[in-house]
């Protein structure tokens, strides 16, 4: 029995790819390693309360109508309606750094008024910027050239606190470079974060990837959770198959695989002389949950989200400590417009944090230290937010050790490799990749990326 | 198949790939582009879903017969004119 595809995990990108091979009578059969859908955008349970991890909220949301932003794009690919998702809006964010304070919205003009009334000397290249951005091509999949944004925003932007504080939420939520980012990831950032803006769905990511995966078993798709692959095995350059834990090997056509491309190319065999060229990602995180007793706004946490820096300089690089505690990004999930309110308040905080760090501890020292550094990010909080210890009654944190345990990606790293392979393609003719190192950014650009490589890969072949 | 059932199964598929949009009123002669907000991405799908119907294959130097319905139907109704409408 032979499979038109072979799809490797069972995030965003992997289901998406699975749709759309399904709609048009592929036969696919998705594998995932996991228990639990989602990869790096997933959830869990701890004592009866369900928890999102990865981001804090969709990006990219526009309204419905909106027919040529990704997110309608991606209803189109994969035939769900505006309503299917259940986004609820943010209500308003902010960049919170110690001279200024730049707050936004899902309207972009309230944004430039922002920026007007912060950096009035900076309005003029700030609008030349927005057009620059505006005009760019960033979902080209066949262009090669790397540009530097910093050099770009110097270029527009005098003010360094100015260009910090742009880049701050962007890279939170998505470089997977250290210290600077390249220029089509900085503009499908600025687009989906302040052009379209925040939104979370009813339900959360458990409502949403059993949406995905509901869809493509009705489409005639085969979903085996718990079968993580071992090996990749290729005859001449081309797959023929993959080998599953349980020894059962699956015979494919073709192999799409959001693994991540190092962590792809590691599971070939034989084993492929361009996997020691590769460079991996290092950028990872710690997140703290806290439920408390109240709304959040009760408790002076009005905002939706907030990325801050205690410093006057933002610099988004792995610490040399176990997490950076001088800045991170608070997200109040009760802050979206939901229909009901949530039954319990969270706010979760996330820092960067250190992989080798993190994994190198013995277990019994990783537990106390998770606990010394989330009080450690805590009280940084503190100095620039109310205090809430007070009102905590749960408090759970995860850190890059967790991620790299969960999802596979080498370093816990979130975003991947800093070296994007946009057309998907590998040393291996019939073997792709999708997701996080294909370069499309966040929950809609992660699904965008299965659908993408999908259409070229198979279904225009 | 007659020119008017060629016409209406085009107008199903699209009424499929983009369930928001108003079918009802598109005008054969102007480009669909133009009309309901079609991308690349979509003309993929009108191809997969013709392909998934009708067993038809449109090759990528034909998709420009696709731009408008009445383009779609001068191209298709050779190829579907022996098919019953009911397939």
């Amino acid at each position: 029995m032979a499979y038109d595809a072979v799809i490797i995990g069972s995030g965003l990108s992997g289901l998406a790819a699975g749709i759309r091979l399904a709609m048009f009578d592929k036969k696919v059969c998705i594998v995932e390693k996991h228990t639990v859908l989602g990869g790096l955008n997933s959830f869990y349970v701890r004592k009866n309360r369900t928890f999102d991890v990865g981001l804090h909220a969709m990006t990219n949301f526009t309204p419905k109508g909106v027919r040529n932003s990704p997110l309608g794009k991606l209803l189109k690919q994969l035939r769900f309606s505006h309503d299917d998702f259940r986004l609820c809006q943010q209500h308003m964010s902010e960049i919170r750094f110690p001279e200024h304070s730049l707050r936004f919205t899902n309207d972009f003009e309230f944004f430039r008024q922002e920026v007007a009334d912060q950096f009035p000397q900076e309005i003029d290249g700030f609008n030349k910027l927005v057009e620059k951005i505006l005009s760019f091509d960033e979902l080209n999949l066949n262009d090669e050239k790397t540009l530097n944004s910093r050099p770009i925003l110097e270029s527009f932007i005098k003010n360094p606190v100015l260009i910090d504080m742009l880049n701050c939420p962007l890279m939170y939520y998505g470089n997977a470079r250290e210290g600077d980012m390249d220029f089509y990831q900085f503009v499908i950032m600025f687009k989906s974060v302040f052009v379209e803006g925040f939104a979370k769905p009813v339900g959360g990511m458990p409502y949403i990837l059993q949406l995905f995966a509901e869809k493509f078993k009705q489409l005639g798709g085969e979903l085996r959770m718990g079968s993580g692959v071992t090996s990749i095995n290729a005859e001449n350059r081309t797959v023929e198959s993959v080998t599953l834990e349980n020894g059962e090997q699956l015979i494919a056509e073709n192999i799409i695989s959001s693994m991540g491309y190092v962590e792809t190319l590691n599971h070939c065999a034989p084993t492929l002389k361009e996997t020691e060229e590769c460079e991996t990602g290092q950028v990872s995180f710690m997140e703290s949950l806290c439920v408390v007793d109240r709304e959040p706004r009760d408790l002076g946490y009005d905002k939706s989200i907030v990325f801050f820096s205690n410093q006057p300089r933002f610099d988004y690089k792995v610490p040399d400590e176990m997490i950076n505690v001088t800045s991170g990004v608070l997200c109040c999930s009760n802050n979206f417009d939901y229909p009901e309110p949530m039954k319990e308040g969270l706010i979760r905080l996330t820092n960067l944090a250190n992989f080798a760090q993190w994994d190198s501890l013995p277990r019994k020292d990783y537990i106390a230290a998770k606990k010394h550094w989330r009080d450690r990010a805590l009280e940084s909080v503190f100095t620039f937010f109310t205090d809430f210890r007070d009102n905590v009654v749960f408090l759970d944190s995860f850190t890059p050790k967790t991620i790299k345990k969960y999802t596979g990606h080498l370093n816990g790293a979130v975003y991947g490799s800093p070296n994007k392979i946009k057309n998907g393609k590998t040393p291996l003719n019939n073997l792709f990749i999708c997701g996080t190192d294909q370069g499309f950014l966040g929950i809609i650009g992660a699904t965008l990326s299965g659908i993408s490589m999908a259409n070229l890969h198979v279904l225009r072949k | 198949m007659t020119i008017d059932e060629v016409r209406q199964i085009i107008l199903n598929i699209l009424e499929d790939i983009a369930p928001d949009e108003d079918i009802s009123s598109i005008d054969d002669n102007t480009k669909l582009r133009e009309q309901i907000d079609l991308d690349s991405m979509d003309f993929l799908d009108i191809v997969m879903e013709l392909r998934k119907r009708f067993n038809i294959e449109v090759p990528e130097k034909d998709y420009e017969h696709l731009a408008t319905l009445a383009g779609c139907i001068t191209y298709l109704q050779p190829l579907l004119k022996d098919r019953l409408a009911a397939s």
